[in-house]
């Protein structure tokens, strides 16, 4: 008997288990959102009671503009206010501004260059300075601070003379229209400058991890790895908050976030949410509310369209005949998502209803391939000009419902004479330079195409948005067509939504027939709360479920 | 013995340089990275990825990186986590006494009722009780932390509701009683395992005692059983057990990994499988070369504390 008799013992559960969770946790970052409200009971007087929202992930990153994720966001929502928010609808509605900038209001001049935006009086910050113009100049210009390890520049690049008018009221011009950027602005948090401005290193300020807002709630603490504690802002200017302690607890595993949501430990399970196989039995869970709602994701398979067997579109149209879509959803799935037939979620303003439907047809996969020359070959694969019919494809290694899925295609393009070989990737290295670079040959992908809730997907359809080829963006399909590029332009330009939308269907139904990638559907998560919880209101046009959550509050019993 | 230690000291050192290394290379050429986490974000670009890494500092040669990790190391700077910007040691720290706690209660009773049913199952050999702890053992041993602490979830709290699911404490309790009653469940799912080895390796090393001559010479001198036992084997038996704890004593830091996963315990086994699953690197190395630092600690002090109570090792 020795020492290493030990350690080998312990090891192998340790070293399983590892792997174990590194699989369960991979491939399910994915963005989200939407569905319905039930507000019965009016809110209490004054704010009230304990909430703990589970999340799977942990919130690290306080200070909105550093580099995050999306769970970090239900932090921000909670602790600070935008300009104006996107409602569950799609509008926008004022928050920090008290009107929402528009052609009509004046907010924006009509070539979509100038802005003005008001700002509500009498705003404080949790420490009890008033916020101003001066706030909303800093957030701004602090986006595109070099020396800032700024999350997102896109549009904020192009603003030009931000001007402070008045405590209340800020202009400035854009270099150039550019309509997604109320949806930006949807998603940009005003910081404070008497806090953060002050500060020479804003990367390393102790406002990074004690945030101060104008928000709904109070920074309290943060106990690393565990939770996060808020408390209600009492001075808050908007509806709510009706919470005396809102708590975000950390909860790793799928498993134990919906046995906590079971033992009552968590009263609303947030992101990452409930898994399709615990549906049935949490809907009759007593005193739980269960709902399926829709997100803004979208599966789909992608081509990268620079394979020479993509590049004949009769090899993608049949394809997409050979894929038993309604099944994948029924069996594999619980039933829960939705098939659809564009990369635009279904409740969006924009959404083209009328795009082809997909039928599962084996034989006019075939009669597709016969009739544009791919022949079978002895091995009874299909092949033309010397291209056998034959590719990888690629998801994350250990979500084991897409390798389902891969199982599944793999069987029904062998029936039509088209060779599968399935080659999945650890989620670090398949969304590396493999995903970037378009090193692949086809995906199963799960993508959020819009920019919060705007159409706008210059950065996956554009032909200049190519990465592989120099470009930037995430045009990872090495996707090419000038009149999506003209379409993408004027869309962008366009600052009335009716007019809009003409263009983004035009899109919807010019990637309908390209098909780059095939749509499969949009997702579906299963949400759940206590009874007695209200105003949970999911929304599809942002990232996080606690986008409202100053207004949720405890029903009396 | 100074120079023992000395020597002793000298080696660890090197060999925390190498852990360091191999550790940092590992970490660095595995595919993926810390980046790939935005990869998919809404309106990312592959301009702000780059300009992201530049941040990071992630642009530079491999070495270069390395060098400047041992730098600041070296005067106590263990960087800064990529994923949330704090400084390693302050994460490291801030999650150290969850799992102490926990290990250290879990310990405790691995090591007290282990050894117990060790000699007890020694000097009742192939009784009754002697092979159900045999048993037990093999059961505890084989079934995996995971799934006996869903199940123990599954038994106390759902369905008996007696003890909570998980989680440190009650949020806006945290009293002791709070804590205690939060700790029953994951220190004994922990403390199955552990129980299992202490009993077998005290067993063993309870019945190589037992045959030796000086125990004979006890009982032929008309000591008690009893008397026996305490004075002359278990102390005795006891020996081998310091190192053996010595061993143990750097998995009071990882190895919790499981129970802290299904307890929802904010400890530093969960730190770093998060900190992998983001590629944070410089909390990854912290707590590496924390633990590296651990064993070696753990093994110098087993060694000396050996030495001490045993003459034999220091004179030869």
């Amino acid at each position: 008997m020795s020492d290493a008799n030990d350690t080998i013992l312990l090891k192998p559960t340790r070293r399983q288990a590892l792997t174990m969770m590194a699989l369960g946790a991979s491939g399910l970052i994915m963005p989200n959102i939407l569905g319905r409200s039930e507000a019965f009971a009016a809110p209490p007087a004054k704010p009230t009671g304990q909430l703990v929202i589970g999340f799977s992930q942990e919130p690290t990153v306080f200070n909105p503009h550093l580099i995050h994720i999306e769970v970090d966001e239900g932090i921000h929502f909670s602790v600070f206010d935008p300009l104006f928010i996107v409602t569950p609808e799609g509008k926008f509605s004022p928050s920090l501004a008290t009107e929402v900038p528009s052609v009509e209001n004046g907010g924006i001049s009509a070539d979509g260059l100038n802005w003005k935006i008001k700002l509500r009086d009498g705003v404080k910050w949790h420490d009890g300075k008033p916020f101003t113009a001066e706030d909303v100049k800093f957030t701004l210009e602090l986006m595109v601070d070099p020396d800032f390890r700024s999350w997102r520049k896109t549009g904020h690049e192009l603003v030009r003379d931000l001007t402070v008018v008045s405590p209340t009221e800020i202009t400035w011009r854009m270099e150039k229209p550019f309509a997604p950027y109320p949806s930006i602005l949807a998603m940009t948090f005003i910081v404070p400058k008497h806090i953060l401005g002050a500060e020479k290193d804003k990367n390393t300020a102790p406002f990074n991890n004690a945030p101060v807002g104008t928000g709904p709630f109070k920074w309290v603490e943060r106990i690393p790895g565990d939770h996060i504690t808020l408390a209600a802002n009492t001075d808050y200017f908007g509806d709510g908050p009706y919470l005396e302690t809102l708590v975000y607890k950390y909860v790793p595993d799928l498993t134990v976030l919906y046995t906590q949501f079971k033992t009552g430990d968590i009263d609303v399970v947030g992101l990452q949410w409930i898994t399709p196989d615990h549906y049935e039995e949490a809907k009759a869970l007593d005193g739980k509310v269960v709902a399926v709602v829709p997100a803004a994701t979208v599966e789909s398979i992608g081509f990268n369209m620079e394979r020479p067997q993509f590049k004949d579109p009769a090899v993608r149209e049949a394809l997409y005949h050979a894929i038993d879509k309604q099944t994948i959803i029924d069996a594999l799935y619980y039933g829960l998502p939705t098939p659809t037939e564009s990369y635009i979620p279904q409740q969006s303003f924009y959404y083209n209803p009328d795009l082809p439907k997909q039928e599962f047809s084996p034989d006019k996969a075939k009669k597709i391939l016969d009739d544009a020359g791919w022949k079978p070959g002895a091995d009874g694969i299909r092949a033309k000009d010397g291209v056998r019919l034959a590719f990888t494809n690629s998801t994350t290694a250990g979500n084991h419902i897409r390798e389902q899925v891969q199982q599944f295609m793999q069987q029904t393009f062998k029936d039509i004479g088209v060779e599968l070989t399935i080659s999945n990737l650890p989620p670090a290295v398949m969304w590396g330079d493999y995903w970037t670079m378009s090193k692949f040959d086809s995906v199963v992908v799960g993508i959020n195409f819009q920019t919060g809730s705007d159409p706008d997907t210059s950065d996956y359809f554009r032909s200049t948005a190519i990465t592989a080829k120099g470009g930037a963006g995430q045009n990872s399909w090495q996707y090419a067509n000038p009149e999506v590029d003209k379409l993408l332009a004027e869309g962008g330009q366009i600052f009335v939504p009716e007019e809009r939308k003409k263009v983004y269907q035009k899109i919807q139904e010019v990637m309908r027939h390209d098909l780059p990638f095939l749509p499969l559907f949009q997702y579906a998560t299963v949400r759940g709360h206590k009874v007695g919880v209200e105003n949970v209101t999911p929304n599809i046009n942002v990232r996080i479920d606690t986008w409202n959550v100053g207004t949720w509050y405890w029903a009396k019993a | 013995m100074l120079r023992y230690l000395l020597s002793r000291l000298w080696q660890s050192l090197i060999l925390l340089l190498l852990v360091s290394m191999i550790g940092f290379a590992v970490l660095t050429l595995a595919p993926g990275g810390p980046l790939s986490q935005f990869t998919l974000t809404p309106g990312m670009t592959k301009e702000a990825l780059d300009r992201i890494a530049a941040q990071m500092g992630l642009d530079r040669p491999l070495p270069i990186q390395y060098l400047d990790w041992l730098r600041h190391m070296l005067m106590g700077d263990w960087g800064h986590s990529y994923r949330d910007n704090q400084p390693v040691l302050s994460i490291i720290l801030g999650h150290l006494f969850a799992t102490l706690l926990l290990m250290g209660t879990s310990m405790v009773i691995s090591i007290v009722l282990g050894t117990w049913i060790g000699i007890r199952g020694a000097t009742k050999r192939y009784s009754i009780f002697d092979y159900s702890a045999t048993i037990g053992a093999m059961v505890a041993l084989s079934i995996p932390t995971f799934w006996f602490g869903l199940i123990a979830i599954y038994i106390f709290s759902l369905k008996l509701k007696w003890l909570p699911a998980g989680n440190m404490y009650t949020v806006g309790n945290g009293s002791f009683g709070d804590y205690a009653i939060h700790l029953i469940m994951p220190s004994l799912v922990l403390a199955l395992v552990n129980i299992a080895v202490w009993s077998r390796y005290m067993r063993t090393a309870t019945l190589d005692v037992i045959n030796q001559d000086f125990v004979r010479t006890a009982k032929a001198k008309g000591l008690s059983p009893r008397r026996v036992l305490m004075r002359h084997v278990v102390g005795n038996a006891l020996l081998p057990m310091i190192t053996l704890a010595g061993v143990q004593l750097p998995t009071v830091l990882g190895g919790a990994l499981v129970a802290e996963t299904v307890f929802t315990w904010p400890g530093m086994g969960r730190l770093f499988l998060d900190s992998l699953g983001y590629s944070d690197y410089p909390v990854v190395m912290g707590l590496l070369m924390f633990s590296a630092i651990f064993v070696l600690i753990g093994n110098l002090l087993a060694d000396l504390l050996v030495a001490f109570v045993d003459p034999r090792v220091r004179l030869g």
